[in-house]
């Protein structure tokens, strides 16, 4: 069989999916016109495709977030909108199986290809520039780790287009994910696409725990690092302990798929609670993973806008500390219900109240940061107003879930879904904001437009009020997850109504969002930053220009404070040492080689296509082995060059 | 002792610490078969499967290669070409031994009817020994890959700290093994 699994039935699709299919071909088409008709390809290929650096890693990371974000909106509006419809006698507009796909779409796009791909192109561009590093510690891993997170994500919308997507739900619990209950390919495209993300997230972890903690610059203790950094490292602690379990529990299932193995079936001993048991072991440091670097970003933004230095440094980072910890010992809340006993229960029930004190810390000290500070009300400093007291709700409602008698009662519906929603969409998404409009001028030399800003801010802020508020209610009266159909008597539809006015409203925010970018873009001249310090900074990363050369600092920062910039200024503590030569690792497209082929090894196994699935196992080994056989993967600037290069960026300055 | 220089000393760290995600994907692989291996669903058990003189042969296989690995680890770091690609050679064919000593065993099982297929059991003992072998395979690939070019232009300094991955790699994959030896074999005959 040379075609596997694929047959021209995987190509037959409804009117919905085909319309999405056109969108994307037309955008994809659009794109590559306006790439070769402002002559852009070459550009594209050599500064972005092909690059090593991490600033531009962090880039690519961050587009491709925001493409999953406009995609996990588009389902999130489409469940908000069938359940509007779907009441009593109307069916509403998707049907059951389609409708089942959406929701798993939308889960897995925004936890794995928004969430991680905001969190790692944050990793990327700032935690580098924190230390006062030029580099990370392996430039070639990190382009891996982007190219397979890409990879993954090009697979979970290949589904909409050839075959179909899991309609397991976003973690896919068996036996329903199990080959019995979801014969077709959908399942398999979720667990190969999850799979080689989770590799590339594995990967980059472990690339940024080395740069973090070999090449910080002199005088930076561990002590004395950024917030922002801290956080990442916990967040990377993390990602190493919790990413090889999802690789295992992920490879197990699969097996079970496509051997026919029996770890999670219902007979021949196989044992469903085991894989629920495990997922929610990575699962749960999974949600620390990506809230961790928004509470960097808060207390890099509340400190800077504050300009004040940050409230209980040691205690943040303590605090970090305790949270990583706790963060492995709480999985079991996730399934209260499984019957582990009541001792088992009240175990996990009490750990995850505990896990309230740090995060506690960590909000009170950002509002004392601001304590007689003086605060600047920028967009930044909005997005954590917004975040501060939605996340404040989502936390009081997490202390009820996790009190066992209560889970009891709303386990899996949809005050479940408000909860997690405050913590990970505010959480996350608003920090994300919050760094990406504070980041956005040291990447491209221009801040974004305020008054745009402050529009978007507005809408996701009352928008996520109107969308979820309601869906506590709703799930206090019995509504629960994943509704694809209910009765008109049960009296809910006029909730979510509202519900669907929310994220209505949360989608203006997002088209404020695409205004502001184009209008910035477009008007940049206004908004120029020339200094490299647009907001009176405090960390290095504002201590080089905007942008910032390929080598970030043309001399290595010398540190004595947690706030180094901060403290060089007041004592205009700025030495002129000679300049000294610097390496650069050279492009190669080998990474994106490696992306494609693990693509075509992912999409050959999910379709039984062995010998493409070989082929791709083959090529990522060659690629591997080219690299190892590169004798000069660096080439070094001289301290001339450097000198020139310093001079021009001084030149655009003034 | 070869002192390695910044950046090579990034690497074997980058290095340890993926070794000990490994070591989490084991365990993870360890737990699950903890939890399943009396799942028999009317099979045979370990104690009817398990032949520990086979076993016993893969485990000295497998040690013994350690120490030829730590041998021609030392012969590269003289720069003796030939000792090294001599002892990685013994390395290489210990290891294939210990795979073909494996490979048969699952052979013979299936063969009789007690393949993955049959029990929840027998999937986790087929995963945790088999995701083993397979790295044992991926250690074998990577030696091959790191003496060919040893062999055409001879040790020179970037070798070393491939060396010292690849050694860690399979020093660790004993350690592996020694739990695999204790918790799935030893535990399961007794």
């Amino acid at each position: 069989m040379l075609f596997g699994k694929l047959t021209a039935d995987a190509f037959k699709h409804d009117a919905i999916e085909m319309g999405a299919n056109l969108f994307m071909l037309i955008s994809l088409l659009g794109v590559l016109a306006f790439l070769i008709y402002f002559k852009k390809t070459k550009w594209l290929w050599k500064e972005y495709l092909t690059s090593l650096d991490p600033k531009r890693i962090g880039v690519m990371y961050i587009v491709v977030a925001f493409l999953m974000l406009f995609k996990g909106l588009v389902d999130g509006l489409m469940i908000r909108a069938q359940q509007i419809l779907s009441v009593g006698n109307s069916q509403g507009y998707l049907e059951p199986a389609h409708f089942q796909q959406v929701f798993s779409a939308h889960g897995t796009t925004m936890i794995f290809f928004v969430g991680m791909g905001v969190v790692f192109g944050l990793f990327n561009l700032i935690v580098p520039l924190q230390i006062g590093a030029r580099d990370v510690a392996f430039p070639f891993l990190n382009s891996i780790g982007f190219w397979l997170f890409a990879a993954a994500a090009l697979l979970v919308n290949a589904s909409l287009a050839i075959g179909n997507f899991s309609a397991a739900g976003w973690l896919a619990y068996p036996p329903l994910s199990g080959l019995e209950y979801s014969p077709d390919v959908g399942v398999d495209y979720w667990i190969w696409s999850l799979q080689i993300a989770g590799v590339g997230s594995l990967i980059s972890g472990i690339n940024f725990i080395i740069t973090i903690c070999k090449m910080r610059c002199p005088g930076m203790t561990f002590m004395k690092m950024p917030l922002f950094t801290w956080c990442a490292l916990g967040s990377l602690i993390l990602i190493i302990f919790a990413f090889p379990i999802l690789t295992a529990t992920l490879g197990m299932l699969s097996l079970d798929r496509l051997l026919g193995m029996h770890f999670f079936t219902t007979s021949f001993g196989g044992n469903a609670m085991m894989y629920i048991n495990l997922i929610w072991a990575w699962g749960h440091p999974e949600v620390y993973i990506l809230i961790f670097p928004a509470f960097g970003i808060f207390s890099e933004v509340v400190s800077t806008f504050s300009q004040k230095r940050l409230f209980g440094y040691t205690s943040m980072v303590w605090a970090i500390a305790a949270i990583t910890f706790l963060s492995f010992i709480v999985w079991v809340h996730h399934f209260f219900t499984m019957g582990a006993g009541a001792n088992v229960n009240a175990f996990f029930g009490i750990m995850t109240m505990l896990i309230a004190v740090p995060t506690g810390v960590k909000v009170f000290n950002w509002l004392f940061t601001q304590y007689r500070g003086k605060i600047r009300f920028t967009t930044p400093m909005l997005w954590f107003f917004g975040f501060v007291i939605t996340f404040t709700i989502g936390g009081m409602a997490g202390m009820l879930l996790a009190i066992p008698p209560i889970d009891f009662q709303v386990h899996n519906s949809l005050f479940l879904i408000a909860h997690f929603h405050s913590m990970i969409l505010t959480g996350v998404l608003f920090g994300f904001f919050a760094g990406f409009t504070y980041w956005f001028p040291k990447f491209t030399g221009f801040k974004l437009n305020e008054k745009l800003g402050r529009c978007a801010c507005w809408c996701w802020t009352i928008g996520f009020l109107v969308a979820f508020m309601p869906l506590y209610t709703l799930g206090l009266m019995g509504a629960t997850r994943r509704l694809n159909h209910y009765d008109a008597d049960t009296g809910w539809q006029p909730f979510f109504i509202i519900a669907g006015f929310g994220v209505a409203l949360i989608t203006t925010g997002f088209i404020f969002q695409v205004l502001q970018i184009l209008v910035s873009i477009i008007k940049r001249k206004e908004n120029l930053d020339t200094t490299g310090d647009p907001w009176d900074g405090r960390t290095l990363e504002w201590a080089t220009s905007s942008p910032p050369p390929v080598y970030n600092f043309a001399r290595t920062p010398i540190v004595h404070d947690t706030e180094p910039f901060w403290d060089k200024k007041e004592k205009g503590d700025f030495p002129q040492m000679p300049y000294e030569e610097i390496h650069v690792p050279k492009d190669t497209p080998l990474g994106l080689l490696i992306g494609a082929f693990s693509f075509l090894f992912g999409f050959g196994i999910i379709w039984h296509i062995f010998w493409l699935a070989g082929l791709g196992f083959l090529g990522i080994i060659v690629c591997m082995i080219i690299r190892l056989e590169d004798k000069h993967p660096e080439y070094s600037l001289s301290p001339t060059d450097v000198m020139n290069i310093e001079n021009k960026l001084q030149g655009t300055k003034s | 002792m070869i002192t390695l220089s910044e950046t090579e000393d990034r690497t074997v760290l980058g290095f340890w610490v993926y070794l000990m995600t490994d070591c989490i994907l084991f365990a993870t692989l360890f737990a699950t078969y903890g939890i399943l291996y009396k799942n028999t669903y009317g099979g045979p058990s370990g104690k009817e499967l398990f032949d520990l003189r086979l076993v016993m042969a893969e485990t000295f296989c497998l040690l013994i290669s350690s120490f030829t690995c730590g041998l021609a680890c030392l012969s590269a770091e003289k720069y003796n070409k030939v000792k090294t690609l001599l002892w990685f050679g013994v390395t290489f064919l210990l290891g294939a031994a210990f795979l073909t000593l494996e490979l048969s065993e699952f052979a013979h099982l299936v063969r009789e009817g007690n393949s993955w297929e049959r029990s929840a059991f027998l999937s986790a003992f087929f995963t945790l020994v088999g995701t083993h072998g397979l790295h044992i395979s991926f250690g074998l690939l990577w030696m091959l890959i790191l003496c060919i070019p040893i062999f055409w232009q001879g040790i020179n300094s970037t070798c070393f700290k491939r060396l010292t991955c690849l050694k860690l790699f399979w020093h660790f994959l004993d350690v592996v093994w020694i739990f695999i030896f204790t918790f799935v074999y030893f535990m399961g005959v007794l």
